[in-house]
């Protein structure tokens, strides 16, 4: 503690309220500037001290836990070099923040018609929190997700050093792109203190198409054991038919064929999102269009949806747009956009009472399962449904999980380049102690 | 490295190769000197032409063995040097990896071969009403192997982004001639998108899956004619600042349009000292609205002659002159530098002028031509090479802008890359600490440095020596007793 104390940088003891993932840091150190975080980092390497990196902490308990943990690194007192924790450049279209500030403060500029085309979910982590877990949400599809957004970042090494790359102006391709390989990164490579956005316009209008399409017998099933929770597709040309075992067409491959459509609409909606409710429920399709002449647009939309379901065009958005289906046990799936019906299929042939809501656009999906699912369940769930995702073209990692329900499952699955990230970590933290085995395979 | 240490890895290469895939004819190696850098030349050892990932991941594996260096090649249209083979080294070119693998419409996306070029993606695709949206001006010959190396854009990526938003996944052979997948889906670290733009210092790529885009429904075309560069900027701002993306909005000045309009008589209007290509895309009722604003904009800024292109052939004779300038300043000297840099959009008009004074203390003429929408400057420096001194001059010139855009907080490229050409300058864009940072992907990837050294970095850094203590070139380099990317 001494060394810490030393680097002047506001220390407390740490309390069970402080935990990663199960685990109580020693201490927590809430460091104002970039500097401050380099004094802190070398302390900590010149006595092998392990640091994990917080925003608000809403999701520290994704991932796994730590091996060790010393020090919680607090980010919401960090600053610019100046004391802002925002500096926008209108002209440019640019803005750059503190990695400790709120997502949230970046949805709008008074006096502007600007935003950051993040989605702000509520609460709101931070800006570091939201690029080292990569969460995006549904108006991904149009803008990408954070990395697509980020042109420019600052981070702290595990030795201290402190390095930039990127800058402040949207084009550029001069060296590695650093900002990249910290998107998604769970604080396993060093500290982000320092990101440099570029905004878009913000668009006059928003319209919500919404199709609440009927359920279908199929996602009543109960689940009948695991072998014939979806047939193998891998014959057929794209891989992605919709499987001969199940009564076709159902809910699922209708919701595909709506999506497709919004998605290849030329009214341009900016997301195609579905949610589906759950056994018994059929799945509600949304779509947003924004920018001039909305309305227009989203009637043009609107058509392509008839006679799918109930649809309706609306100046707010469904309740569940841009939220996370749950909390406690949450799971990501990811597939080839048309393969978002199978993949929600392959869900409900289950049985389990989950919930599914995602980007069919992107064919990124949420699942949460209820909390008391029981640890065979669970572990059974997450390795069958990596089978089947995986003949779609895709794959599935556990986001959230309470330790005992997760015991001896891989959260995050199989990863063809694992071994170069495992030699990208070896070289930004030797001795591991960036949030040592929080991430894929243990990195 | 001798001739002689390439023997052994020649005769593995005809192997798994074929004896038609491994060029060893000194004329026929001599095609390969340069890219489009053509004052950087270099005799490769040896090249050779692989037809499947397996072909090119043996040949990178026979390199590693013997510590041969690699350098990836695609069309050669590179800008920067970074094509430029090793005279010691292996030259592997794509050029017979040109399959389109496949088309997944329902799933906006295409797998194609890295010998791919750019433009046969979105004619493959066009029919369905699909395309790929980088697009580079040099889409018709490079490749999308290249592409990826380099990040490429193009008058789109305005509203569009970069190559490195719209690919998936890649599949690569790593400098130890493993096969991996990058894919976006996959969870860890991006390496998908650290491998883009890294100039094929981390690997071969042999695979790339690319995001289709659907066609917009409706795209306007604009030209508008100020007196000079000054006009036609604030149009640029304001047009941003009123809330509007257009696909490109890109900028001439009259030296630029003079040499475009001698090399293909665009016809722009008379009397113009800068004009402005403005295109709008996306749904009809938007496009329509923002036609309607930027007409306005130009107007309430000076513009003294607008017009709009009514259908696909008049879109085309506006952009010609645009497309043509690069080439076309031949017309008005006998040689020129092309540059590239980017500056923060509202430094542009000062950017401009101070081009302009630089131009004039030297006695350089500089022609402009940019991306005015994200600032990326174009500028070409004209000068006559059979002048005792010119060439020098313009270097210093071209050099100077770099600079002005650091100084701006801009960037030394925008989109043809660092390769040989700039590596010189990254010290003025980025930190020892930020460079080595850089470096410790390198290692991760290429810890023999056997993937295109020399480009990209300044000083390059043996692997696994401690970050932080080096100053200047490593000693062992410096002595010439190690081999250093
Ligand atoms: C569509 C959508 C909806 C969402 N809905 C909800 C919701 O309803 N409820 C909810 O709680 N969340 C929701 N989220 C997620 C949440 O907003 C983000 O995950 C959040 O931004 C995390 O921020 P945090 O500050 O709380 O991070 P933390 O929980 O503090 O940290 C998250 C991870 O990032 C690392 N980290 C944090 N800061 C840094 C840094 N500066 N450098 C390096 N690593 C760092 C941590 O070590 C940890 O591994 C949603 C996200 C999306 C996209
Ligand atoms: C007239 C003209 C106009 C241009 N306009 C533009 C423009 O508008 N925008 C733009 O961005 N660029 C432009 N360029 C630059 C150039 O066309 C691009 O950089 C292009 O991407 C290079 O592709 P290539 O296939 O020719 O690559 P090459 O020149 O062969 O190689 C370029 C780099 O890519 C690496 N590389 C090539 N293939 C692979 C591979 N399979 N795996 C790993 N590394 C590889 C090489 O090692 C080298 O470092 C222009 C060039 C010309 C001549």
């Amino acid at each position: 503690m001494d060394a810490l104390s030393e680097t002047g940088v506001t220390l407390r003891r740490a309390g069970a309220d402080d935990a990663v993932a199960g685990v109580v840091p020693r201490w927590v150190a809430l460091p104002e500037t970039t500097a401050d975080v380099a004094a802190l980092m070398r302390a900590c390497a010149a006595h092998d001290l392990a640091v994990v990196p917080t925003g608000e902490g809403t999701k520290l308990n994704w991932g796994n836990p730590p091996e060790r943990c010393d020090l919680l690194v607090d980010t919401r007192r960090l600053a610019l070099e100046g004391g802002a924790f925002v500096e926008h450049s209108p002209g440019d279209l640019v803005v750059r923040v503190s990695a400790g500030l709120a997502v949230n403060a970046l949805a709008s500029f008074p006096g502007f018609r600007q935003e950051l085309a993040l989605d702000n979910p509520l609460p709101a982590g931070t800006v570091g929190g939201t690029l080292a877990t990569a969460v995006a949400g549904p108006r991904r599809f149009r803008y990408g997700t954070a990395r697509d957004l980020l042109i420019g970042v600052t981070v702290v090494l595990a030795d201290g050093t402190t390095a930039r790359s990127g800058g402040r102006v949207v084009k550029n391709v001069a060296g590695y792109d650093l900002g990249k390989l910290f998107c998604g990164s769970y604080g396993t490579l060093g500290v982000i203190t320092e990101a440099v956005f570029r905004l878009h316009p913000a668009p006059r209008e928003r319209r919500w198409i919404t199709v609440e399409t009927p359920a279908s017998p199929a996602s009543e099933r109960p689940a009948t054991g695991e072998g014939d929770a979806l047939p193998d597709t891998a014959a057929s040309p794209s891989g992605l038919a919709s499987p001969s075992g199940l009564a076709a067409p159902d809910a699922f491959t209708a919701l595909d064929a709506l999506a497709a459509e919004f998605a290849a609409s030329q009214a341009e909606p900016s997301a195609v999102e579905v949610d589906w409710p759950g056994p018994g429920g059929g799945p509600t399709v949304a779509a947003l269009v924004e920018g001039t002449a909305a309305e227009e647009r989203a009637r043009a939309v609107l058509a392509l949806a008839d006679g799918h379901g109930d649809a309706r065009i609306g100046e707010a958005a469904p309740a569940w747009w841009n939220t996370l289906p749950g909390d406690d046990v949450l799971l990501e799936a990811r597939v080839p956009p048309a393969g978002t019906g199978d993949a929600i299929r392959a869900v409900a042939v289950r049985g389990l009472s989950a919930r599914v809501r995602g980007s069919a656009a992107s064919g990124v999906l949420r699942v949460t399962l209820p909390h008391d699912v029981g640890h065979e369940a669970f572990a059974a769930f997450v390795s069958s449904m990596r089978d089947d995702l995986g003949r779609l073209g895709g794959g599935l990692t556990v986001l959230a999980a309470p330790y005992e329900l997760a015991r001896g499952v891989d959260r995050w699955g199989p990863v063809s380049a694992l071994p170069l990230m495992r030699r990208v970590k070896e070289r930004f933290d030797p001795d591991r102690r960036m949030s040592p085995g929080r991430f894929v395979g243990g990195i | 490295m001798s001739a002689k240490t390439l023997e052994e890895p020649v005769r593995r290469f005809q192997e798994f190769l074929g004896h038609g895939c491994v060029v060893t004819d000194p004329v026929r190696l001599r095609t390969y000197e340069c890219d489009g850098l053509t004052h950087h030349r270099a005799t490769p050892g040896v090249v050779v032409l692989p037809e499947t990932a397996e072909q090119v991941a043996a040949v990178v594996r026979i390199c590693a063995e013997h510590g041969v260096p690699f350098v990836a090649r695609g069309a050669g249209t590179g800008l920067s040097g970074g094509a430029l083979p090793r005279t010691d080294g292996v030259l592997i070119v794509t050029s017979k990896m040109r399959r389109i693998i496949s088309i997944d419409l329902a799933n906006r996306r295409a797998v194609v071969e890295p010998g791919v070029t750019n433009l046969a993606i979105t004619e493959a695709v066009r029919d369905q009403g699909y395309y790929y949206a980088p697009d580079p001006s040099s889409q018709q010959v490079c490749s999308i192997g290249g592409n990826v190396a380099e990040n490429s854009g193009g008058a789109h990526c305005l509203k569009y982004g970069f190559t490195v938003n719209h690919v998936r996944a890649l599949e690569i052979v790593t400098p130890d001639g493993d096969i991996v997948e990058l894919s976006e889906n996959d969870p860890g670290y991006d390496l998908l998108g650290a491998f883009v733009g890294s100039e094929g210092t981390l690997g071969v790529t042999t695979k790339v899956t690319v995001r289709l885009t659907r066609a917009p429904q409706a795209v306007t075309t604009l030209l508008a004619a100020f007196d000079g560069t000054e006009r036609g900027g604030r149009a640029v701002s304001a047009i941003i600042g009123g809330g509007i993306l257009p696909a490109a909005i890109e900028m001439m000045d009259a030296l630029a349009i003079e040499a475009a309009e001698a090399a293909v008589s665009c016809a722009y209007p008379e009397g113009a000292g800068a004009v402005l290509i403005v295109e709008l895309d996306g749904p009809a009722p938007e496009v329509a609205h923002q036609f309607g604003e930027v007409t306005r904009i130009c107007a309430e800024n000076g513009a003294f002659e607008l017009r709009t292109a009514a259908g696909a052939a008049e879109r085309a004779a506006i952009w010609k002159g645009r497309k043509s300038a690069f080439a076309a300043v031949g017309r008005i000297s006998p040689a020129y530098i092309v540059q590239d840099g980017v500056v923060p959009r509202t430094a542009l008009p000062g950017v401009l002028a101070d081009i302009d004074r630089l131009s004039r203390e030297h006695g350089i003429r500089v022609a402009n031509v940019f991306h005015a929408g994200d600032g990326n400057l174009h500028p070409l420096v004209l000068f006559d090479d059979g002048e005792p001194g010119a060439a020098e001059r313009a270097e210093l010139v071209s050099g100077r802008i770099l600079d002005l855009c650091v100084e701006h907080g801009g960037s030394i490229t925008g989109e043809h890359g660092v390769g040989v050409d700039k590596s010189r300058y990254m010290t003025k864009m980025f930190s020892d600490d930020d460079l080595d940072t850089m470096q410790l992907v390198r290692c991760a990837f290429d810890p023999l440095g056997l993937s295109n050294p020399g480009k990209v970095f300044p000083t390059p850094r043996l692997c696994g020596e401690v970050p932080g203590v080096r100053k200047g070139a490593h000693p062992l380099v410096e002595s010439g007793q190690a081999e250093q990317f």
